[in-house]
Protein backbone atom coordinates (compact mmCIF):
# COMPACT_ATOMS: atom_id res chain seq x y z
CA UNK A 1 0.00 0.00 0.00
CA UNK A 2 1.12 3.49 -0.82
CA UNK A 3 0.96 5.96 2.06
CA UNK A 4 -0.19 9.03 0.16
CA UNK A 5 0.67 11.65 2.76
CA UNK A 6 4.14 10.24 3.27
CA UNK A 7 4.86 10.01 -0.44
CA UNK A 8 3.61 13.49 -1.21
CA UNK A 9 5.75 14.93 1.57
CA UNK A 10 8.79 13.31 -0.04
CA UNK A 11 8.48 15.36 -3.26
CA UNK A 12 9.42 19.01 -2.65
CA UNK A 13 8.06 20.27 -5.97
CA UNK A 14 4.54 19.35 -4.86
CA UNK A 15 4.76 22.29 -2.45
CA UNK A 16 4.96 24.65 -5.43
CA UNK A 17 2.10 26.91 -6.37
CA UNK A 18 1.21 28.13 -9.85
CA UNK A 19 -1.02 31.21 -10.06
CA UNK A 20 -1.45 31.01 -6.26
CA UNK A 21 -2.86 27.49 -6.49
CA UNK A 22 -1.05 24.34 -5.32
CA UNK A 23 0.41 22.54 -8.32
CA UNK A 24 -1.38 19.49 -9.72
CA UNK A 25 1.34 17.69 -11.61
CA UNK A 26 -0.09 15.39 -14.28
CA UNK A 27 2.84 15.19 -16.68
CA UNK A 28 4.87 12.31 -15.29
CA UNK A 29 4.92 10.52 -18.66
CA UNK A 30 7.02 13.44 -19.94
CA UNK A 31 9.18 13.64 -16.84
CA UNK A 32 8.63 12.61 -13.25
CA UNK A 33 9.27 14.66 -10.13
CA UNK A 34 12.17 13.77 -7.83
CA UNK A 35 11.97 12.90 -4.15
CA UNK A 36 14.15 14.92 -1.78
CA UNK A 37 16.37 11.92 -1.11
CA UNK A 38 17.43 11.80 -4.78
CA UNK A 39 18.24 15.51 -4.73
CA UNK A 40 20.09 15.06 -1.43
CA UNK A 41 22.10 12.13 -2.73
CA UNK A 42 23.30 14.24 -5.63
CA UNK A 43 24.15 17.31 -3.53
CA UNK A 44 25.90 15.11 -1.01
CA UNK A 45 27.97 13.61 -3.79
CA UNK A 46 28.98 17.03 -5.12
CA UNK A 47 29.71 18.40 -1.64
CA UNK A 48 31.68 15.39 -0.45
CA UNK A 49 32.92 12.96 -3.06
CA UNK A 50 33.16 14.62 -6.45
CA UNK A 51 36.10 13.67 -8.66
CA UNK A 52 36.42 12.22 -12.12
CA UNK A 53 35.88 8.48 -12.18
CA UNK A 54 38.15 5.55 -13.00
CA UNK A 55 41.65 6.99 -13.28
CA UNK A 56 42.30 8.73 -9.96
CA UNK A 57 44.00 6.95 -7.07
CA UNK A 58 43.19 9.46 -4.32
CA UNK A 59 40.36 8.93 -1.88
CA UNK A 60 37.56 10.95 -3.42
CA UNK A 61 38.32 9.63 -6.92
CA UNK A 62 37.93 6.13 -5.56
CA UNK A 63 34.69 7.12 -3.83
CA UNK A 64 33.31 8.65 -7.00
CA UNK A 65 34.26 5.55 -8.97
CA UNK A 66 32.64 3.34 -6.34
CA UNK A 67 29.44 5.37 -6.43
CA UNK A 68 29.33 5.36 -10.23
CA UNK A 69 29.95 1.63 -10.57
CA UNK A 70 27.64 0.94 -7.63
CA UNK A 71 24.85 2.70 -9.49
CA UNK A 72 24.84 -0.14 -12.05
CA UNK A 73 23.92 -2.53 -9.24
CA UNK A 74 21.12 -0.38 -7.85
CA UNK A 75 19.58 0.11 -11.29
CA UNK A 76 20.21 -3.49 -12.35
CA UNK A 77 18.57 -4.81 -9.23
CA UNK A 78 15.36 -2.89 -10.03
CA UNK A 79 14.95 -4.67 -13.38
CA UNK A 80 16.27 -8.08 -12.38
CA UNK A 81 19.63 -7.88 -14.16
CA UNK A 82 21.78 -10.76 -12.90
CA UNK A 83 25.09 -9.21 -13.97
CA UNK A 84 24.69 -5.45 -13.67
CA UNK A 85 28.44 -4.74 -13.85
CA UNK A 86 28.46 -6.29 -17.32
CA UNK A 87 24.96 -5.43 -18.50
CA UNK A 88 24.07 -1.86 -17.50
CA UNK A 89 25.35 0.89 -19.80
CA UNK A 90 24.78 4.51 -18.81
CA UNK A 91 23.76 6.86 -21.60
CA UNK A 92 22.11 10.27 -21.71
CA UNK A 93 18.49 9.08 -22.00
CA UNK A 94 16.27 6.50 -23.71
CA UNK A 95 16.85 8.19 -27.05
CA UNK A 96 20.62 7.80 -26.80
CA UNK A 97 20.25 4.20 -25.59
CA UNK A 98 18.19 3.32 -28.65
CA UNK A 99 20.59 5.15 -30.98
CA UNK A 100 23.45 3.24 -29.42
CA UNK A 101 21.68 -0.08 -29.90
CA UNK A 102 20.49 0.65 -33.44
CA UNK A 103 23.85 1.92 -34.66
CA UNK A 104 26.15 -0.48 -32.85
CA UNK A 105 24.14 -3.68 -33.09
CA UNK A 106 22.07 -2.81 -36.14
CA UNK A 107 25.00 -1.24 -37.96
CA UNK A 108 26.97 -4.49 -37.83
CA UNK A 109 24.31 -7.20 -37.75
CA UNK A 110 21.85 -5.99 -40.38
CA UNK A 111 22.14 -6.31 -44.15
CA UNK A 112 19.98 -5.27 -47.11
CA UNK A 113 18.04 -8.56 -47.07
CA UNK A 114 17.10 -8.36 -43.39
CA UNK A 115 13.98 -7.04 -41.74
CA UNK A 116 13.35 -5.02 -38.58
CA UNK A 117 9.94 -5.03 -36.87
CA UNK A 118 8.62 -2.08 -34.86
CA UNK A 119 5.09 -0.88 -34.10
CA UNK A 120 2.87 2.04 -35.05
CA UNK A 121 2.67 3.10 -31.39
CA UNK A 122 6.41 3.73 -31.00
CA UNK A 123 7.85 7.00 -29.75
CA UNK A 124 9.93 8.76 -32.43
CA UNK A 125 12.99 7.62 -30.46
CA UNK A 126 12.27 4.04 -31.60
CA UNK A 127 11.46 5.02 -35.19
CA UNK A 128 13.82 7.68 -36.50
CA UNK A 129 17.10 5.86 -35.66
CA UNK A 130 15.83 2.90 -37.71
CA UNK A 131 15.01 5.15 -40.66
CA UNK A 132 18.47 6.69 -40.54
CA UNK A 133 20.16 3.28 -40.45
CA UNK A 134 17.84 1.98 -43.14
CA UNK A 135 19.09 4.69 -45.51
CA UNK A 136 22.60 3.37 -45.05
CA UNK A 137 21.86 -0.37 -45.10
CA UNK A 138 18.56 -0.77 -46.88
CA UNK A 139 16.84 -3.38 -44.68
CA UNK A 140 13.07 -3.68 -44.62
CA UNK A 141 11.17 -1.91 -41.82
CA UNK A 142 7.92 -3.66 -40.88
CA UNK A 143 5.20 -2.23 -38.67
CA UNK A 144 2.91 -3.95 -36.19
CA UNK A 145 -0.49 -2.25 -36.41
CA UNK A 146 -2.71 -0.92 -33.62
CA UNK A 147 -6.40 -1.87 -33.31
CA UNK A 148 -9.39 0.25 -32.40
CA UNK A 149 -8.84 -0.47 -28.73
CA UNK A 150 -5.30 0.91 -28.88
CA UNK A 151 -3.65 -2.51 -28.65
CA UNK A 152 -1.05 -4.14 -30.90
CA UNK A 153 -2.51 -6.28 -33.70
CA UNK A 154 -0.69 -9.54 -33.31
CA UNK A 155 -2.63 -11.79 -35.71
CA UNK A 156 0.05 -11.48 -38.37
CA UNK A 157 3.00 -11.36 -35.98
CA UNK A 158 4.49 -14.61 -37.30
CA UNK A 159 4.37 -13.27 -40.81
CA UNK A 160 6.02 -10.00 -39.75
CA UNK A 161 8.74 -11.83 -37.86
CA UNK A 162 9.58 -14.23 -40.68
CA UNK A 163 13.08 -13.30 -41.80
CA UNK A 164 13.32 -10.51 -39.22
CA UNK A 165 16.47 -10.08 -37.15
CA UNK A 166 15.09 -7.80 -34.46
CA UNK A 167 11.82 -6.76 -32.89
CA UNK A 168 11.98 -3.37 -31.17
CA UNK A 169 8.84 -2.36 -29.32
CA UNK A 170 7.63 -0.26 -26.43
CA UNK A 171 6.45 -1.98 -23.25
CA UNK A 172 3.92 0.77 -22.60
CA UNK A 173 2.65 3.45 -24.96
CA UNK A 174 3.33 7.01 -23.86
CA UNK A 175 0.15 8.11 -25.67
CA UNK A 176 -2.37 5.30 -25.21
CA UNK A 177 -1.09 3.87 -21.97
CA UNK A 178 -1.39 0.42 -23.55
CA UNK A 179 0.69 -2.22 -21.79
CA UNK A 180 2.09 -4.56 -24.42
CA UNK A 181 2.50 -8.33 -23.89
CA UNK A 182 6.29 -8.25 -23.83
CA UNK A 183 6.83 -11.86 -22.70
CA UNK A 184 4.65 -13.10 -25.55
CA UNK A 185 6.44 -10.83 -28.05
CA UNK A 186 9.83 -12.00 -26.79
CA UNK A 187 8.85 -15.64 -27.22
CA UNK A 188 7.61 -14.97 -30.73
CA UNK A 189 10.78 -13.08 -31.70
CA UNK A 190 12.98 -15.87 -30.38
CA UNK A 191 10.92 -18.50 -32.20
CA UNK A 192 11.87 -16.71 -35.39
CA UNK A 193 15.52 -16.35 -34.44
CA UNK A 194 15.19 -12.60 -33.86
CA UNK A 195 16.26 -10.65 -30.78
CA UNK A 196 13.95 -8.28 -28.93
CA UNK A 197 14.75 -4.77 -27.76
CA UNK A 198 12.21 -3.13 -25.44
CA UNK A 199 11.61 0.60 -25.01
CA UNK A 200 11.10 0.62 -21.25
CA UNK A 201 10.84 4.41 -20.83
CA UNK A 202 7.25 4.15 -19.57
CA UNK A 203 7.27 0.64 -18.09
CA UNK A 204 10.31 0.64 -15.80
CA UNK A 205 8.96 3.57 -13.72
CA UNK A 206 5.43 2.20 -13.36
CA UNK A 207 5.32 -1.60 -13.67
CA UNK A 208 7.21 -4.50 -12.16
CA UNK A 209 9.83 -5.35 -14.82
CA UNK A 210 12.05 -8.44 -14.69
CA UNK A 211 14.22 -8.84 -17.77
CA UNK A 212 14.79 -12.54 -17.10
CA UNK A 213 11.15 -13.39 -16.53
CA UNK A 214 10.24 -11.48 -19.70
CA UNK A 215 13.15 -13.16 -21.49
CA UNK A 216 14.08 -10.04 -23.42
CA UNK A 217 17.50 -9.15 -24.86
CA UNK A 218 17.87 -5.39 -24.52
CA UNK A 219 15.95 -2.57 -22.87
CA UNK A 220 16.29 1.23 -22.93
CA UNK A 221 14.95 3.62 -20.29
CA UNK A 222 15.42 7.11 -18.83
CA UNK A 223 16.21 8.17 -15.28
CA UNK A 224 14.10 11.34 -15.46
CA UNK A 225 10.88 9.39 -15.92
CA UNK A 226 11.59 7.13 -12.92
CA UNK A 227 11.99 9.72 -10.15
CA UNK A 228 15.66 10.31 -11.00
CA UNK A 229 17.53 13.27 -12.51
CA UNK A 230 17.71 14.27 -16.19
CA UNK A 231 20.92 13.64 -18.10
CA UNK A 232 21.23 9.90 -17.61
CA UNK A 233 19.61 6.91 -19.25
CA UNK A 234 20.21 3.19 -19.34
CA UNK A 235 20.76 0.54 -21.96
CA UNK A 236 20.47 -2.90 -20.42
CA UNK A 237 21.69 -5.73 -22.64
CA UNK A 238 22.43 -9.40 -22.10
CA UNK A 239 26.14 -10.01 -21.71
CA UNK A 240 26.45 -12.10 -24.87
CA UNK A 241 24.85 -9.36 -26.92
CA UNK A 242 26.72 -6.46 -25.37
CA UNK A 243 30.08 -8.20 -25.74
CA UNK A 244 29.52 -8.56 -29.47
CA UNK A 245 28.57 -4.91 -30.01
CA UNK A 246 31.20 -2.46 -31.32
CA UNK A 247 31.61 1.02 -29.77
CA UNK A 248 29.24 3.81 -30.80
CA UNK A 249 30.53 7.07 -29.29
CA UNK A 250 34.30 6.97 -29.00
CA UNK A 251 37.13 8.79 -27.26
CA UNK A 252 38.47 8.63 -23.73
CA UNK A 253 37.12 6.23 -21.14
CA UNK A 254 36.00 3.57 -23.62
CA UNK A 255 39.40 2.18 -24.57
CA UNK A 256 41.78 -0.47 -23.35
CA UNK A 257 44.64 0.81 -25.46
CA UNK A 258 45.35 3.47 -28.06
CA UNK A 259 48.40 3.31 -30.31
CA UNK A 260 49.47 5.24 -33.39
CA UNK A 261 48.11 2.43 -35.52
CA UNK A 262 44.72 2.04 -33.85
CA UNK A 263 42.93 1.28 -30.61
CA UNK A 264 41.47 -1.54 -28.57
CA UNK A 265 38.10 -0.83 -26.96
CA UNK A 266 37.40 -1.61 -23.32
CA UNK A 267 35.26 -4.56 -22.33
CA UNK A 268 31.81 -4.39 -20.83
CA UNK A 269 29.67 -1.29 -20.39
CA UNK A 270 32.70 1.08 -20.38
CA UNK A 271 33.14 0.37 -24.07
CA UNK A 272 30.01 2.43 -24.67
CA UNK A 273 30.67 5.22 -22.18
CA UNK A 274 33.03 7.60 -23.95
CA UNK A 275 34.14 10.71 -22.09
CA UNK A 276 33.43 11.75 -18.51
CA UNK A 277 30.09 10.17 -17.61
CA UNK A 278 27.20 11.80 -15.72
CA UNK A 279 28.46 10.82 -12.26
CA UNK A 280 26.13 12.82 -10.01
CA UNK A 281 23.24 11.69 -12.20
CA UNK A 282 24.30 8.07 -11.74
CA UNK A 283 24.23 8.66 -7.98
CA UNK A 284 20.76 10.16 -8.41
CA UNK A 285 19.30 7.39 -10.56
CA UNK A 286 20.70 4.79 -8.16
CA UNK A 287 18.89 6.48 -5.29
CA UNK A 288 15.71 6.68 -7.35
CA UNK A 289 15.97 2.96 -8.14
CA UNK A 290 16.41 2.15 -4.44
CA UNK A 291 13.42 4.32 -3.58
CA UNK A 292 11.20 2.66 -6.19
CA UNK A 293 12.32 -0.73 -4.95
CA UNK A 294 11.45 0.18 -1.37
CA UNK A 295 8.01 1.39 -2.45
CA UNK A 296 7.65 -1.79 -4.48
CA UNK A 297 6.63 -1.64 -8.13
CA UNK A 298 3.60 -3.81 -7.37
CA UNK A 299 2.35 -1.21 -4.92
CA UNK A 300 3.16 1.62 -7.34
CA UNK A 301 1.26 -0.16 -10.09
CA UNK A 302 -1.75 -0.86 -7.83
CA UNK A 303 -1.91 2.75 -6.73
CA UNK A 304 -1.67 4.12 -10.26
CA UNK A 305 -4.14 1.59 -11.66
CA UNK A 306 -6.74 2.45 -9.03
CA UNK A 307 -6.19 6.14 -9.69
CA UNK A 308 -6.55 5.65 -13.45
CA UNK A 309 -9.82 3.79 -12.93
CA UNK A 310 -11.08 6.57 -10.69
CA UNK A 311 -10.05 9.31 -13.13
CA UNK A 312 -11.62 7.59 -16.14
CA UNK A 313 -14.90 7.12 -14.26
CA UNK A 314 -14.98 10.74 -13.13
CA UNK A 315 -14.11 12.02 -16.61
CA UNK A 316 -16.81 9.98 -18.34
CA UNK A 317 -19.36 10.86 -15.66
CA UNK A 318 -18.63 14.54 -16.20
CA UNK A 319 -18.32 14.70 -19.98
CA UNK A 320 -19.92 11.57 -21.44
CA UNK A 321 -19.79 11.47 -25.21
CA UNK A 322 -17.98 14.80 -25.44
CA UNK A 323 -14.88 13.00 -24.17
CA UNK A 324 -12.73 10.71 -26.30
CA UNK A 325 -10.08 8.74 -24.45
CA UNK A 326 -7.62 6.89 -26.65
CA UNK A 327 -6.33 3.48 -25.64
CA UNK A 328 -7.80 0.54 -23.73
CA UNK A 329 -10.73 1.24 -21.43
CA UNK A 330 -9.77 -1.75 -19.24
CA UNK A 331 -7.34 -0.40 -16.64
CA UNK A 332 -5.72 -3.81 -16.25
CA UNK A 333 -4.38 -3.38 -19.79
CA UNK A 334 -3.17 0.21 -19.50
CA UNK A 335 -0.96 2.41 -17.37
CA UNK A 336 -1.73 5.81 -15.89
CA UNK A 337 -1.58 7.76 -19.14
CA UNK A 338 -4.83 9.33 -20.32
CA UNK A 339 -4.78 10.94 -23.76
CA UNK A 340 -8.03 12.62 -24.59
CA UNK A 341 -9.91 15.16 -26.63
CA UNK A 342 -12.92 17.07 -25.39
CA UNK A 343 -15.56 18.10 -27.90
CA UNK A 344 -14.29 20.82 -30.19
CA UNK A 345 -11.81 22.22 -27.68
CA UNK A 346 -8.28 21.94 -29.06
CA UNK A 347 -5.67 20.22 -26.90
CA UNK A 348 -3.63 23.42 -26.68
CA UNK A 349 -6.54 25.35 -25.33
CA UNK A 350 -7.35 22.58 -22.87
CA UNK A 351 -3.79 22.65 -21.55
CA UNK A 352 -3.83 26.45 -21.34
CA UNK A 353 -7.05 26.56 -19.34
CA UNK A 354 -5.88 23.74 -17.09
CA UNK A 355 -2.71 25.71 -16.42
CA UNK A 356 -4.83 28.51 -14.99
CA UNK A 357 -6.02 25.87 -12.47
CA UNK A 358 -2.38 24.86 -11.84
CA UNK A 359 -3.11 21.53 -13.52
CA UNK A 360 -0.11 20.48 -15.62
CA UNK A 361 -0.92 18.35 -18.66
CA UNK A 362 0.71 18.12 -22.07
CA UNK A 363 -0.91 18.93 -25.43
CA UNK A 364 0.37 17.76 -28.79
CA UNK A 365 1.51 14.67 -30.65
CA UNK A 366 3.68 13.31 -27.83
CA UNK A 367 6.49 12.41 -30.24
CA UNK A 368 4.39 9.64 -31.76
CA UNK A 369 3.22 11.04 -35.09
CA UNK A 370 2.67 7.72 -36.89
CA UNK A 371 0.30 6.75 -34.06
CA UNK A 372 -1.46 10.14 -34.14
CA UNK A 373 -1.97 9.78 -37.91
CA UNK A 374 -3.38 6.32 -37.31
CA UNK A 375 -5.76 7.68 -34.66
CA UNK A 376 -6.67 10.51 -37.03
CA UNK A 377 -6.12 13.23 -34.44
CA UNK A 378 -3.59 16.05 -34.83
CA UNK A 379 -3.20 16.51 -31.10
CA UNK A 380 -4.46 15.20 -27.77
CA UNK A 381 -4.20 16.47 -24.25
CA UNK A 382 -2.42 13.96 -22.03
CA UNK A 383 -2.75 13.64 -18.27
CA UNK A 384 -0.35 11.11 -16.76
CA UNK A 385 0.01 9.88 -13.21
CA UNK A 386 2.90 9.15 -10.90
CA UNK A 387 2.99 7.43 -7.55
CA UNK A 388 2.57 10.84 -5.84
CA UNK A 389 -0.78 11.62 -7.50
CA UNK A 390 -4.08 11.20 -5.70
CA UNK A 391 -7.80 11.20 -6.45
CA UNK A 392 -7.80 14.90 -5.51
CA UNK A 393 -5.55 15.50 -8.54
CA UNK A 394 -8.02 13.66 -10.77
CA UNK A 395 -10.81 15.81 -9.30
CA UNK A 396 -8.83 18.97 -10.08
CA UNK A 397 -8.43 17.77 -13.66
CA UNK A 398 -12.19 17.28 -14.02
CA UNK A 399 -12.94 20.70 -12.49
CA UNK A 400 -10.46 22.43 -14.79
CA UNK A 401 -11.95 20.68 -17.80
CA UNK A 402 -15.42 21.89 -16.84
CA UNK A 403 -14.06 25.41 -17.26
CA UNK A 404 -12.62 24.58 -20.65
CA UNK A 405 -15.90 23.05 -21.78
CA UNK A 406 -17.78 26.11 -20.54
CA UNK A 407 -15.49 28.64 -22.23
CA UNK A 408 -15.71 26.88 -25.58
CA UNK A 409 -19.36 25.87 -25.32
CA UNK B 1 -7.72 34.42 -14.03
CA UNK B 2 -7.47 37.84 -15.63
CA UNK B 3 -4.75 36.89 -18.11
CA UNK B 4 -6.75 33.96 -19.35
CA UNK B 5 -9.73 36.19 -20.09
CA UNK B 6 -7.41 38.50 -21.99
CA UNK B 7 -6.20 35.56 -24.03
CA UNK B 8 -9.62 34.16 -24.84
CA UNK B 9 -11.46 37.36 -25.74
CA UNK B 10 -14.91 37.01 -27.20
CA UNK B 11 -13.71 38.09 -30.67
CA UNK B 12 -11.14 35.31 -30.65
CA UNK B 13 -13.64 32.66 -29.60
CA UNK B 14 -16.04 33.98 -32.23
CA UNK B 15 -13.47 33.71 -35.02
CA UNK B 16 -12.53 30.24 -33.80
CA UNK B 17 -16.16 29.07 -33.86
CA UNK B 18 -17.01 30.78 -37.15
CA UNK B 19 -13.82 31.34 -39.09
CA UNK B 20 -14.00 33.92 -41.89
CA UNK B 21 -12.78 33.33 -45.44
CA UNK B 22 -12.61 29.63 -44.74
CA UNK B 23 -11.58 27.21 -47.48
CA UNK B 24 -9.21 27.14 -50.41
CA UNK B 25 -9.20 29.11 -53.67
CA UNK B 26 -8.66 27.02 -56.78
CA UNK B 27 -4.94 26.87 -57.42
CA UNK B 28 -3.85 27.65 -59.98
CA UNK B 29 -4.61 30.44 -60.58
CA UNK B 30 -4.41 31.17 -56.83
CA UNK B 31 -1.14 30.58 -55.00
CA UNK B 32 -1.24 27.96 -52.23
CA UNK B 33 1.13 27.77 -49.23
CA UNK B 34 1.11 25.47 -46.20
CA UNK B 35 2.46 26.41 -42.80
CA UNK B 36 3.15 24.04 -39.90
CA UNK B 37 3.96 24.39 -36.27
CA UNK B 38 5.97 21.18 -35.82
CA UNK B 39 5.79 21.44 -32.04
CA UNK B 40 2.04 21.18 -31.75
CA UNK B 41 0.90 20.03 -35.18
CA UNK B 42 -1.08 23.20 -35.98
CA UNK B 43 -1.48 23.64 -39.69
CA UNK B 44 -2.60 26.57 -41.84
CA UNK B 45 -3.17 26.57 -45.59
CA UNK B 46 -3.28 30.02 -47.17
CA UNK B 47 -4.45 30.48 -50.76
CA UNK B 48 -4.13 33.97 -52.25
CA UNK B 49 -5.14 35.67 -55.44
CA UNK B 50 -2.97 38.68 -56.31
CA UNK B 51 -3.86 40.90 -59.24
CA UNK B 52 -2.72 44.44 -60.15
CA UNK B 53 -0.77 44.81 -56.91
CA UNK B 54 -3.82 44.01 -54.81
CA UNK B 55 -4.62 40.98 -52.65
CA UNK B 56 -7.92 40.32 -54.39
CA UNK B 57 -8.88 37.27 -52.38
CA UNK B 58 -7.59 35.05 -49.58
CA UNK B 59 -8.82 31.84 -48.02
CA UNK B 60 -7.67 29.97 -44.97
CA UNK B 61 -7.79 26.22 -44.35
CA UNK B 62 -6.10 23.92 -41.84
CA UNK B 63 -6.63 22.93 -38.25
CA UNK B 64 -5.28 23.84 -34.87
CA UNK B 65 -5.92 25.61 -31.61
CA UNK B 66 -8.22 28.58 -31.10
CA UNK B 67 -5.32 31.03 -31.20
CA UNK B 68 -3.78 29.87 -34.48
CA UNK B 69 -7.13 29.52 -36.22
CA UNK B 70 -8.71 32.75 -34.98
CA UNK B 71 -5.55 34.73 -35.68
CA UNK B 72 -5.54 33.49 -39.28
CA UNK B 73 -9.25 34.27 -39.61
CA UNK B 74 -8.77 37.80 -38.26
CA UNK B 75 -5.80 38.21 -40.57
CA UNK B 76 -7.80 37.23 -43.62
CA UNK B 77 -10.35 39.93 -42.86
CA UNK B 78 -7.65 42.54 -42.25
CA UNK B 79 -5.73 42.00 -45.50
CA UNK B 80 -8.35 41.05 -48.05
CA UNK B 81 -8.73 43.62 -50.82
CA UNK B 82 -5.71 45.66 -49.68
CA UNK B 83 -2.74 46.71 -51.78
CA UNK B 84 0.34 44.52 -51.31
CA UNK B 85 2.32 47.30 -49.54
CA UNK B 86 -0.60 47.74 -47.11
CA UNK B 87 -0.78 43.98 -46.54
CA UNK B 88 2.93 43.84 -45.80
CA UNK B 89 2.71 46.77 -43.45
CA UNK B 90 -0.20 45.16 -41.55
CA UNK B 91 1.86 41.98 -41.23
CA UNK B 92 4.81 44.00 -39.93
CA UNK B 93 2.68 45.83 -37.36
CA UNK B 94 1.13 42.60 -36.12
CA UNK B 95 4.49 40.91 -35.79
CA UNK B 96 5.84 43.88 -33.87
CA UNK B 97 2.95 43.50 -31.45
CA UNK B 98 3.76 39.82 -30.97
CA UNK B 99 7.46 40.49 -30.57
CA UNK B 100 6.93 43.12 -27.91
CA UNK B 101 7.18 40.28 -25.41
CA UNK B 102 10.70 39.42 -26.53
CA UNK B 103 11.86 43.02 -26.25
CA UNK B 104 10.54 43.06 -22.67
CA UNK B 105 12.75 40.07 -21.96
CA UNK B 106 15.81 41.81 -23.40
CA UNK B 107 18.36 43.63 -21.30
CA UNK B 108 16.40 46.85 -21.48
CA UNK B 109 18.31 48.91 -24.00
CA UNK B 110 16.02 47.84 -26.84
CA UNK B 111 12.87 49.86 -26.18
CA UNK B 112 9.89 47.92 -27.46
CA UNK B 113 8.64 49.57 -30.60
CA UNK B 114 5.35 51.30 -29.89
CA UNK B 115 2.51 49.62 -31.75
CA UNK B 116 -0.44 51.68 -32.83
CA UNK B 117 -3.17 49.36 -31.56
CA UNK B 118 -5.88 51.43 -33.19
CA UNK B 119 -4.39 50.81 -36.62
CA UNK B 120 -4.79 47.09 -35.95
CA UNK B 121 -8.53 47.27 -35.40
CA UNK B 122 -9.97 43.90 -34.37
CA UNK B 123 -6.50 42.36 -34.52
CA UNK B 124 -5.68 44.17 -31.30
CA UNK B 125 -7.78 41.49 -29.58
CA UNK B 126 -4.79 39.20 -30.00
CA UNK B 127 -2.54 41.29 -27.78
CA UNK B 128 -3.41 39.08 -24.79
CA UNK B 129 -1.35 36.35 -26.44
CA UNK B 130 1.82 38.29 -25.70
CA UNK B 131 1.56 37.27 -22.05
CA UNK B 132 1.70 33.59 -23.06
CA UNK B 133 5.02 33.23 -24.87
CA UNK B 134 4.37 29.62 -25.92
CA UNK B 135 1.25 30.71 -27.77
CA UNK B 136 2.94 33.45 -29.83
CA UNK B 137 3.96 30.79 -32.34
CA UNK B 138 0.30 29.82 -32.66
CA UNK B 139 -0.76 33.43 -33.25
CA UNK B 140 1.91 34.12 -35.88
CA UNK B 141 1.56 30.86 -37.85
CA UNK B 142 -1.00 32.22 -40.33
CA UNK B 143 0.94 35.47 -40.74
CA UNK B 144 4.22 33.74 -41.48
CA UNK B 145 2.43 31.52 -43.95
CA UNK B 146 0.92 34.57 -45.68
CA UNK B 147 4.34 36.23 -45.87
CA UNK B 148 5.73 33.09 -47.45
CA UNK B 149 2.81 32.95 -49.90
CA UNK B 150 3.38 36.58 -50.95
CA UNK B 151 7.10 35.95 -51.41
CA UNK B 152 6.50 32.82 -53.44
CA UNK B 153 3.92 34.57 -55.58
CA UNK B 154 6.44 37.35 -56.21
CA UNK B 155 4.00 39.91 -54.84
C1 LIG C 1 7.98 5.41 -24.76
C2 LIG C 1 9.06 6.45 -24.81
N1 LIG C 1 10.19 6.19 -25.47
C3 LIG C 1 11.21 7.08 -25.52
C4 LIG C 1 11.12 8.30 -24.91
C5 LIG C 1 12.27 9.26 -25.01
O1 LIG C 1 12.82 9.47 -23.77
P1 LIG C 1 13.99 10.54 -23.60
O2 LIG C 1 13.43 11.84 -24.07
O3 LIG C 1 14.28 10.53 -22.15
O4 LIG C 1 15.12 10.07 -24.43
C6 LIG C 1 9.95 8.62 -24.23
C7 LIG C 1 9.80 9.94 -23.57
O5 LIG C 1 9.00 10.77 -23.93
C8 LIG C 1 8.90 7.67 -24.16
O6 LIG C 1 7.76 7.95 -23.52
Amino acid sequence: MINEAEIRAAFPLLKRELHNTPIVYLDTAASSLQPQRVIDAMSHYYANSHANVHRGVYGTAEEATGLYEGARHAVGSLIGSKHPAQEIVFTKNTTESINLFVNSWGGTKLGPDDAVVISIMEHHANIVPWFVLQERIGFELRWIGVDGNGELMLDNLDELLTGAKVLSVTAMSNVLGTINPIAELAAAAHRHGAIIHVDGAQSVPHLPVDVDALDIDLMSFSSHKMLGPTGIGVLWARREILTAMPPFLTGGGMILDVRTDGFTPADGPSRFEAGTPPIAEAVGVAEAARYLKELGLDAVRDHEQALTAYALDRLFDAFGDELTVHGPRDVARRGGVISFTLGEVHAHDIAQILDSHAVCVRPGHHCAKPLMRHLGVPATARASFGVYNTTADADALVEGLRDAAKLFA
Amino acid sequence: MADLEELYREIILDHYRSPRNRGELASPPAHRTEGFNPLCGDEIVVTIDVLDGVLQDIKIAGQGCSISQSSASLMSGAVKGKSIPDVRSTIATFKTLMLSHESHLGDGDAEPEAVDLKSLGELAALQGVVKFPVRIKCATLGWNTLTQALDEAGA
